[in-house]
């Protein structure tokens, strides 16, 4: 139980996947100029990590690993991901329409996000079990619903700042997520101490 | 090919097209390993090969891939070369290996390579579309170098892994933020920003955005893209009043409002 609050407060807080790891910026930065539209991907983006960690950790660890085919982890994983989305839009748009019309239009765009292999790679580099895995995929989807949360209030913000003309649009955004990503350093050491 | 449109096509990818810098694609790789120069250079030409590769197989396979099933094709084939660089790396030069860790299987995803593969490879003869490649995978190791030789000239005073005395004689200590997360933020849109400034002065024609770029079609998801200037405006003119509205939105209203009048 504590390994995986651990795990969840370091991937939100710690070492977030937008602001540190630097997972997912494109969308990052071409979203978060509209509070609904950040909030709609990084919904589905959750969703999709907890469906592909569900999905890939088995075929990784039951498949792959035995019969020393590792190398492939590559091919197999932007696959799965790529049919996974698929079969999520098909069934969503099948049996949940009010859900399909909300997040359905990110879907697509999830497929090339880099933050869901990333994560992928990320669980199979940590080592870590099952439920570990998935809560690292919660928490990864959580920490980047918060960071563009935070990014879509900093840019709403932007709109009224008048910087110097070549500064103008995406660089102030850009240097303005730098000083959101600085405060996000502050919590450092946070999950040791809070957890012993 | 002629001979200027090869040049053409190879000067694009430099700075009016620059994958990085104007289209805004690739940006993970290039916030995540530019801690170094060396490491920026290393994984701008592995982007390079894998681009170069992609695109010259996805020319050469455009007529025999069906329409439907185009992009899992395309990230196969992708994928594919980039398991080869793994290899590559891992056999010949294990340290940038470990330093650039997970950005390597990462570059399968990398929008540039998605993006040109379906928007040139797949259209195009087998040399334009790899000179496309040279072009572009140029471009976007040109900005990964200078944002990596930026970070590491600031954030640690050396530069490719020398360092670099005499800075620190003459009182420029290097502050450790450059090379954590926050500093690749602001060096990107530092460096952005001038590239925009050379670019207005060097093309005098129109100037080729991020929104302009060729995206992978995804019809549904160009809404999502389009709608989110529109509902800005809406708010702001909801707020404020319709003179709040500045920018490229304003201009479209003062026309409509203009063309209403007469």
């Amino acid at each position: 139980m504590k390994t995986l609050l651990m795990i969840l407060f370091s991937v939100i807080l710690v070492d977030n996947l937008v602001l540190s790891k630097f997972l997912g910026i494109c969308s990052f930065l071409g979203l978060t100029k509209n509070l609904k539209n950040s909030m709609g991907m990084s919904a589905a983006v959750t969703f999709v990590m907890l469906v592909a960690t569900a999905v890939t950790y088995p075929i990784y660890h039951l498949l792959l690993a035995p019969l020393n085919l590792t190398y492939l982890d590559n091919l197999v994983f932007i696959l799965v991901i790529a049919s996974t989305v698929q079969v999520i839009e098909a069934i969503m748009h099948k049996l949940l329409p009010a859900l399909y019309n909300a997040l359905g239009i990110y879907l697509p765009l999830i497929t090339t996000n880099c933050a869901i292999l990333g994560v992928m790679f990320l669980n199979i580099d940590q080592e870590l079990s099952f439920v570990q895995a998935l809560v690292n995929g919660l928490g990864a989807g959580l920490g980047f619903m918060l960071a563009m949360f935070l990014f879509a209030g900093v840019r709403q913000r932007l709109e009224d700042a008048e910087p110097p003309e070549f500064l103008k649009g995406l660089p102030i955004a850009l240097i303005s997520a730098g000083i959101v990503s600085m405060s996000f350093m502050g919590f450092k050491g946070l999950v040791e101490n809070l957890f012993g | 090919m002629a001979k200027t449109e090869i040049k053409k096509v190879l000067t694009r990818g430099l700075l009016q097209q620059n994958p990085l810098l104007a289209l805004l694609l690739g940006t993970c790789p290039a916030l995540a390993v530019t801690t170094s120069a060396v490491n920026g250079l290393g994984m701008g030409l592995a982007s390079t090969f894998v681009l170069f590769s992609a695109n010259l197989v996805i020319s050469l396979l455009r007529k025999l891939i069906p329409d439907k099933v185009r992009i899992p094709a395309f990230i196969t084939i992708i994928a594919s070369f980039v398991t080869i660089l793994k290899f590559l790396l891992q056999a010949f030069l294990p340290d940038l290996d470990k330093a650039l860790g997970i950005f390597i299987p990462l570059i399968t995803v990398n929008c540039i390579i998605l993006g040109r593969a379906e928007a040139f490879a797949s259209k195009n003869k087998p040399l334009a579309a790899m000179i496309d490649g040279i072009g572009m995978g140029l471009g976007f190791t040109a900005a990964l170098f200078s944002i990596g030789l930026l970070r590491e000239l600031l954030g640690n005073g050396s530069a490719f892994g020398y360092k670099l005395t005499f800075l620190e004689a003459i009182g420029l200590k290097p502050m450790t933020l450059f090379v954590l997360p926050p500093g690749g933020f602001i060096i990107f849109g530092i460096l952005i920003a001038f590239s925009q400034l050379l670019m207005k002065k060097l093309y005098t024609d129109e100037p080729y955005t991020a929104e302009k770029a060729p995206r992978i079609q995804l019809d549904k998801v160009e809404s999502a893209y389009a709608g989110q200037d529109r509902q800005t405006a809406e708010r702001k003119e909801r707020i404020r009043g319709p003179e709040a509205v500045t920018g490229a939105e304003g201009q479209k209203r003062q026309a409509e409002a203009s063309e209403e009048a007469k």
